[in-house]
């Protein structure tokens, strides 16, 4: 059944990103007033997914925290894994663009930096995760960082509307933006969906992945006690 | 009630044993004048075309923050000897009041090098204090909050780890940001004479933001790191 639900949702996934690579190739206008702003299609979701996954793995840790079941540990590592994965892929593509549209390929912009942050965040969430052995105490540890972690990056989303910024204002109309031609928003939308399916296979995968080193564990004791 | 003389007695036995060594204490305040001093190589403070007074306030909040994680290092970590931390989770008070005793010990203790320090600074950089002392004060008292709630909360978090003295600046720093940012850029005003206006006063709320919210989640959820 599960590995069913992950074949689906990758091929919904790569479905979506399909159509979404289809719309801004060939659909949508060519020459916008903006330079390469094609990657802002992977740029946006791959943001909006790691927030997402940030968040998830919030709730994720105020589960454990509340019934104690280290399966929901588990999932928010995971899930934490993932989303940094995507966080990266905004860092990259928004390189890439910025070496394009501005000359160079990094600036000590707020956003930028705010993006950084996050990224060192939960990098730091992970490497504590590494230096705990003990399953109770690396999941009660990590999930009061997660907690604290997601305020932070509250802090952080908030902080386009502190700091000044080169980063290009918000155009999507959800932040009163509204700057963009017709049908050029929705494909963000689409391609952040793709984005969640991709995602949550990988967790799937990674749970999998999780699941099996735990029973190759216990077998190697159940080996030893022989 | 019960709850701040608790801490407080928590605060005054970790600055009592704190004074019969100053161990933290001389160490941070060394530091301190060794990054001061480091920094002079990283551009010439001589040079009259360099305005000191624009990075000054970058340099502070950077030595203040490394001094800060020496001896927040120590809080927690000076409790392990004769397992002084199982005892004082085990006392009647509860962890929140741990907590917060100790983030008041390390305040006081990261003030005190931060008052010495600060004098240090403006004489070796010549810069002035007195045009906007109260708001210098004001910004010094917040941010070094904010430094001790966060860091008091990692070191707590970080006390039985392997690697302890390397996680803990790796989590604190990155977490700090949106404060050392705020501090950095208020600090940068002040020390050129510029006052708090409706330009700068963002950053003022944005700290005092940071430190009431991190100080209620620290106090909340502290348990969940010292006891389970």
């Amino acid at each position: 059944m599960r590995e069913k639900i992950m074949y689906l949702l990758a091929a919904a996934g790569i479905g979506l990103v399909t159509w979404t690579l289809y719309k801004v190739w060939f659909v949508l206008p060519k020459e916008a007033n903006v330079a390469a702003y094609q990657i802002l299609y992977f740029h946006v979701p791959a943001a909006f997914t790691a927030f997402t996954g940030f968040f998830t793995a919030l709730v994720l840790s105020g589960l454990y925290l509340g019934t104690g079941n280290l399966r929901y540990d588990a999932l928010a590592a995971g899930v934490v894994e993932v989303a940094l994965a995507f966080a990266s892929i905004n860092l990259i593509t928004g390189m890439i663009w910025a070496r394009y549209a501005w000359g160079i390929w990094w600036t000590w912009d707020a956003r930028l930096t705010s993006m950084l942050t996050c990224w060192l965040i939960y990098a730091g969430y992970l490497i504590l995760r590494r230096a705990i052995d003990e399953p109770t105490q690396r999941a009660r540890l990590s999930a009061f960082l997660a907690i604290l972690g997601c305020v932070d990056v509250g802090f952080v989303y908030k902080s386009i509307e502190w700091f000044r910024t080169q980063h290009p204002s918000p155009v999507l109309s959800i932040r009163s933006g509204g700057g963009m031609g017709p049908g050029m928003e929705t494909p963000i939308y689409w391609n952040w969906l793709a984005m969640l399916c991709l995602g949550t296979v990988l967790v799937m995968v990674r749970m999998r992945q999780e699941e099996i080193s735990r029973e190759i564990d216990s077998l190697r004791r159940l080996a030893h006690a022989y | 009630m019960t709850f701040l003389r608790q801490s407080l007695a928590i605060a005054a036995k970790d600055l009592r044993s704190e004074m019969r060594t100053k161990e933290a204490l001389n160490a941070s305040l060394a530091f301190a004048v060794v990054i001061f001093l480091l920094f002079s190589f990283a551009f010439d403070p001589a040079n009259l075309n360099i305005d000191v007074n624009d990075y000054a306030g970058g340099l502070l909040w950077l030595a203040f923050a490394f001094a800060g994680a020496l001896s927040l290092n120590r809080s927690f970590a000076r409790e392990l000897q004769n397992d002084c931390l199982d005892a004082l989770v085990a006392s009647p008070a509860a962890p929140g009041v741990l907590f917060l005793g100790k983030a008041l010990a390390n305040f006081a203790l990261l003030l005190a090098v931060e008052i010495v320090s600060l004098a240090v600074f403006s004489v070796m950089y010549d810069v002035r204090l007195r045009a906007q002392l109260g708001w210098i004060i004001m910004v010094i008292l917040l941010t070094t909050w904010a430094i001790t709630v966060i860091g008091t909360a990692f070191s707590a978090l970080t006390v039985n780890l392997r690697m302890r003295e390397l996680m803990l600046p790796i989590l604190t720093y990155p977490f700090l940001i949106p404060a050392l940012l705020a501090a950095i850029l208020l600090t940068a005003d002040l020390f050129a004479g510029k006052p708090i206006s409706a330009a700068n006063a963002i950053w003022l709320r944005v700290l005092v933001a940071f430190d009431v919210i991190f100080s209620l989640l620290a106090v909340v959820f502290i348990d969940i790191v010292l006891v389970g």
